[in-house]
């Protein structure tokens, strides 16, 4: 706790730049219901009004409050960006693990497969099947976990590698573990840092890729508040020189600012990557 | 010379094989529908003798491994079907925004690669100075906005208010070569920020990574002057690195098109894909789709295939 301290002590102004625009998205999305002035999804006036003491933000394309709706968009897209990337994660980590593990045919034949996933671009590939499918918002998580598990099983099973050839790992083995018991106490633990940082990575792409996908009209539906459609539907704003219709996407663009810097923080930190 | 032959060959025929497995699940992917492509577009109100003809019309009444035989035969041979929407030929929607999606491409990749690397290598060599930091810290802010709120401040700074550029980027037949650049300068301005702080980022590590490889050093210890270091030992070395990073980072871009295309309403493939999507016209979908996925794998493999020629170690075997 006290190294844990101390390293914060010593963090660049980047890192605690990010860590403190982390904190303040956590505490919006947390508290959206009580910091909005109206509800999610209500129309409180006509299309389009500037800005006032009454709607600070002005009002969208619908009528209902900018603020409102870029409050509770933060609880929306975060929370199904985060849930789809903890998806991702133990897809990856999993079938990344038992390739190592395992080795042999098993290796192969997930490695192939996951070679096939990645030769197609993710946004391509989750709009084909998002053309097929439908867009429900379980389903959304589920096709974008999938295609970002495959980045997450080449780092996990590369990491793994390293550590199945260890001694203690052995040890486990001829004491009789089973797998299940060696991935999660043996290898998980060993491998945990580079994962930590790439968590911060995938998040970020994740949370891209959906805000793009919602931007293109096939993410988050509405009405539920989500910045990438937001964007969308009131870009004609845009043209008249307003730039309310740009702050969700600076929301966007300022929550992977914070976490790219932290998670680069944290790289530098952890051995091997240094490169000063 | 003949173990290079055989790992280019193995390259082709694995990028060959995956180009096949990609169509087999862009094709295959339909047959996931719940009940059938009939009802997913007459919907449930069609009676049984409208659903059986149109069935008969798209040949879904012949099973899976024949469709896919007869599509995959027909696209080889340039016929990619009919859209559902609008019955035209999808070779005829394709052919000009091909050549507009390309064009935005090439006018984006023509200013990013010599910008990108020429940065890259020089942030490598003043490495931990402070326009090495303020680099870094610019490149990774820029790598995480999504492309649209690049493309959003472009058009609200350059087109709104300075009034330089065309906020909508109509791109026609009958306009010059200059025109036709003066309108795709914001989509392609958009693209090359994106894609610059990438391959920047990449090409600084590429160098970096070999000017701390034990040759580089000997040579320096040696008294060889910093240009001929650069020149004769690392250049040759960093070439295949370099190549990579710069194709890498064009399949990248062949994706990014779709996005900014929307956002600047650029007659492009990445729109027809957008709209084909948005009508669930899935012909179209498929047949675009696969036409970036098949340029996607193909960089990929000119990345690897060319890494691989430009192997100075596979090149002078010992």
């Amino acid at each position: 706790m006290q190294d844990a301290l101390r390293l914060l002590g010593n963090s660049p102004w980047s890192a605690r730049l990010g860590m403190l625009v982390v904190l303040f998205y956590v505490v919006v999305a947390i508290f959206a219901p009580v910091l909005t002035p109206y509800g999610e999804s209500e129309i409180v006036a006509a299309e389009y009004e500037p800005w006032s003491s009454e709607f600070l933000l002005g009002t969208d394309n619908l009528g209902r409050d900018m603020l409102t709706r870029l409050i509770y968009g933060a609880r929306n897209t975060i929370g199904i960006a985060l849930i789809t990337t903890v998806l991702a994660f133990l897809i990856g980590c999993v079938a990344g693990f038992l390739a190592a593990t395992l080795g042999g045919w098993a290796d192969q034949a997930i490695g192939r497969v996951v070679d096939v996933l990645m030769a197609i671009p993710q946004l391509i590939f989750a709009l084909l099947i998002l053309t097929i499918v439908g867009t429900a918002i379980p389903i959304l998580v589920v096709v974008i976990a999938v295609l970002d598990s495959t980045r997450v099983f080449r780092l996990s099973r590369a990491v793994a590698m390293n550590i199945v050839v260890m001694d203690y790992v052995e040890v486990a083995r001829l004491r009789g573990e089973g797998l299940w018991w060696i991935m999660r106490r043996e290898v998980l633990p060993n491998a945990l840092p580079p994962l930590v940082a790439e968590f911060g990575l995938r998040f970020c792409f994740v949370f891209l890729l959906l805000s793009a996908l919602s931007f293109l009209g096939l993410g988050i539906q509405p009405p539920t508040a989500d910045w990438g459609s937001m964007v969308r539907d009131n870009a004609t704003l845009i043209t008249f020189g307003d730039f309310t219709p740009i702050l969700p996407a600076a929301s966007i663009a300022l929550l992977t600012v914070g976490v790219n810097f932290i998670v680069d923080w944290f790289l530098h930190q952890t051995a091997g990557l240094k490169d000063e | 010379m003949t173990q290079i032959l055989t790992m280019v060959a193995q390259r082709l025929a694995l990028g060959l094989l995956t180009l096949f497995v990609v169509s087999l699940i862009i094709f295959l992917g339909v047959e996931l529908l719940p009940g059938d492509l009939t009802q997913a577009i007459l919907g449930q109100a069609a009676t049984e003798e409208t659903v059986a003809a149109f069935r008969r019309e798209l040949k879904l009444d012949l099973p899976p491994h024949e469709r896919y035989v007869a599509w995959l035969g027909g696209i080889l041979q340039g016929d990619l079907g009919h859209s559902l929407a609008n019955k035209r030929a999808i070779t005829e929607l394709m052919g000009v925004r091909l050549w507009n999606t390309l064009f935005l491409a090439f006018i984006s990749a023509a200013v990013a690669v010599p910008l990108a690397l020429g940065l890259g290598i020089l942030a490598a060599l003043y490495r931990g100075t402070p326009y090495d930091r303020a680099v870094n810290i610019v490149t990774l802010s820029s790598i995480s906005f999504p492309e649209f709120f690049v493309a959003y401040i472009l058009i609200l700074v350059l087109a709104v208010q300075l009034g330089w550029f065309p906020s909508i980027s109509n791109i026609g037949e009958e306009l010059g070569f200059w025109e036709r650049v003066y309108r795709s300068i914001l989509p392609a301005l958009t693209l090359t920020l994106v894609v610059v702080a990438h391959m920047m980022r990449m090409t600084r590590a590429a160098i970096i990574n070999l000017m701390a490889s034990p040759y580089i050093e000997m040579a320096n210890l040696k008294g060889l002057p910093r240009v001929r270091i650069i020149v004769r030992h690392a250049l040759p070395n960093a070439l295949a690195p370099i190549i990579n990073v710069v194709v890498i980072n064009l399949a990248y871009l062949v994706v990014g098109v779709v996005i900014v295309e929307v956002v600047f309403v650029y007659p492009g493939l990445g729109q027809l894909l957008i709209d084909a999507v948005r009508t669930r016209d899935i012909p179209v979908v498929q047949a675009t789709g696969l036409f970036f996925a098949a340029a996607y794998i193909l960089l990929n493999l000119t990345a690897d295939v060319l890494s691989i020629l430009t192997n100075p170690r596979l090149l002078h075997p010992r």
